[in-house]
């Protein structure tokens, strides 16, 4: 990367963020709604699944799935998308040289920013259950959005990049969202793992990432140990999808 | 390298891998694993360039014409150096423009003056000098009663004009341009090859690849034509126009 460049790629990120925001929120009404409504009606099946029928035993397990599948939500739209991220932008890519991650980071971050003007809602549903914002929110928020930020982006640039060459790949990324959903403690609280299987958690980045949410809505703690555990995952997803696309950067105008 | 060389390609070819390990996907690299592997010596590459060499001098304007798929626009890819050579080498100096095939990286949902922005910064401009120069850019295209309309309501003719009033702002100094001028109607064609001919008066170095000889007689002043991949002739216009005319009639 040339460092002269940068507020040339700083702009170049602004643009393709603004693109992605406002087709999303020009060509339908309900634009802000749609990112909401997702993950609540997962939220209302879940509590009527688990809460209704089998009579799960959990005080308040509304606002714990509300906090859970808001953040998931926003990782898993960042992973699917993630594709189409190079392939989608053939022509660009065939034509124009420019750091083609850009486009990666420039779609992560959207996600995340839809996932920031949501918070609003969970907040909303935190006050109906008299659970109040804590003051550790001012750096809490920001350091988990950063270290969520950066394990997406390294996981999805490395889909992203992997997808060019393997073109059904995509069909691998839904299967494996679909089963990490259930894998992870979302609808179920990571204490009712049963022991023998307690060291899964630690070898799930986004287990880490949404008990760190949980911890933050619900108890207004920063649990530093499911920080740091997601801070380790990032660094190490980071590492590898920057060392694969860096060796594939070259051939994706070849291929795309 | 002398200072008044813009682009130097020196024995530069480009091979594109016959058929890869991944072209089948993931389901099929591990299904048939080993045949893959057996026959992974076997599979021989495309050449699509082959040791091409030639030099462009600063503010010229060189032509590449040959028929479909002799290799003109992966010699374009390796002048942009979105394309790497497999061999040999090109270097270039001075900042470089592609005229984009035309639309690539517009959306059809933004208006026209949100595309141009996009456009602008996409091709290499910063936002600031998009937005100095939007003024210009909104007048060349004469779109202006457009500009709050969303692109998906323009012509195919209108989202030319505005590719190519974006395109021609950029203020480059080598000008790639890659079979894009037959644009929009017979009087906004003539204002684009006006604003050809007024970088080459400003002394822009350009790369032309076009199928229109009489544009390419008009405009190079040296033509390289290009012929399954290697280098057939490079001269001043008439002669190798009038090869390229004389082999791809022998092929007719």
């Amino acid at each position: 990367m040339d460092v002269a460049a940068f507020p040339y790629y700083r702009d170049l990120i602004r643009v393709l963020v603004a693109k992605d925001f406002r087709v999303r929120y020009r060509s339908t009404v309900l634009g802000y709604a749609w990112s909401v409504l997702h993950p609540l009606a997962f939220a209302v099946v879940f509590f009527f699944v688990f809460k209704t029928v089998m009579r799960i035993e959990m005080p308040g397990y509304a606002l714990f799935l509300i906090t859970g599948l808001f953040p998931w939500q926003c990782f898993s739209n960042s992973l699917n998308a993630s594709n189409f991220f190079f392939l989608g932008n053939g022509s660009l890519i065939k034509k124009v040289r420019f750091p083609r991650a850009l486009l990666v980071l420039a779609g992560v971050l959207n996600d995340q920013i839809h996932f920031a003007i949501s918070i609003p809602v969970v907040v909303a549903f935190m006050l109906c259950h008299r659970v109040y914002p804590s003051l550790c929110w001012l750096y809490g928020v920001p350091l988990l959005v950063a270290v969520q930020l950066l394990f997406t982006y390294a996981l999805c640039l490395l889909v992203a990049t992997l997808n060019v060459f393997f073109r059904d790949l995509e069909r691998l990324t839904a299967i494996f969202t679909m089963i990490l959903f259930y894998l992870t403690p979302i609808f179920y609280p990571a204490t009712m793992i049963p022991a023998g299987f307690r060291w899964a958690f630690y070898l799930n980045p986004v287990a880490a990432i949404i008990t760190a949410w949980r911890g933050l809505f619900l108890e207004g703690t920063v649990d530093l140990p499911c920080y740091g555990l997601a801070l380790g995952f990032a660094l190490a997803a980071f590492a590898v999808a920057q060392a694969v696309y860096g060796a594939l950067e070259w051939r994706l105008a070849e291929l795309v | 390298m002398s200072s008044d060389v813009a682009i130097r390609v020196r024995e530069a070819t480009k091979d594109y891998p016959g058929g890869s390990l991944t072209s089948g996907g993931v389901k099929d690299l591990l299904l048939h694993l080993p045949s893959h592997l057996r026959h992974r010596r076997q599979r021989k590459p495309f050449r699509a360039l082959d040791r091409v060499s030639f030099e462009v001098r600063k503010g010229e304007c060189f032509g590449i014409i040959g028929c479909n798929g002799s290799g003109k626009s992966t010699t374009l890819g390796l002048i942009a150096g979105v394309l790497r050579p497999s061999s040999g080498s090109v270097e270039t100096h001075g900042r470089i423009a592609p005229l984009l095939e035309l639309g690539a990286g517009f959306h059809p949902e933004l208006s026209g003056r949100e595309n141009i922005v996009l456009n602008g910064v996409l091709l290499g401009m910063t936002r600031r000098q998009v937005m100095e120069r939007l003024g210009d850019i909104i007048a060349f295209s004469e779109l202006s009663d457009f500009m709050e309309r969303p692109l998906r309501v323009y012509s195919s003719g209108m989202v030319a004009r505005l590719g190519f009033s974006v395109a021609v702002h950029l203020d480059p100094e080598i000008l790639l341009i890659d079979e894009v001028l037959a644009v929009g109607d017979e009087a906004f064609m003539a204002k684009c090859f006006q604003k050809i001919l007024d970088f080459r008066a400003n002394g822009v170095t350009m790369v032309f690849v076009s199928h229109n000889m009489a544009a390419v007689e008009l405009v190079c002043d040296r033509v390289a034509l290009l012929d399954a991949g290697r280098l057939v002739a490079v001269d001043s216009p008439k002669p190798v126009i009038a090869e390229y005319r004389k082999s791809s009639r022998a092929v007719m």
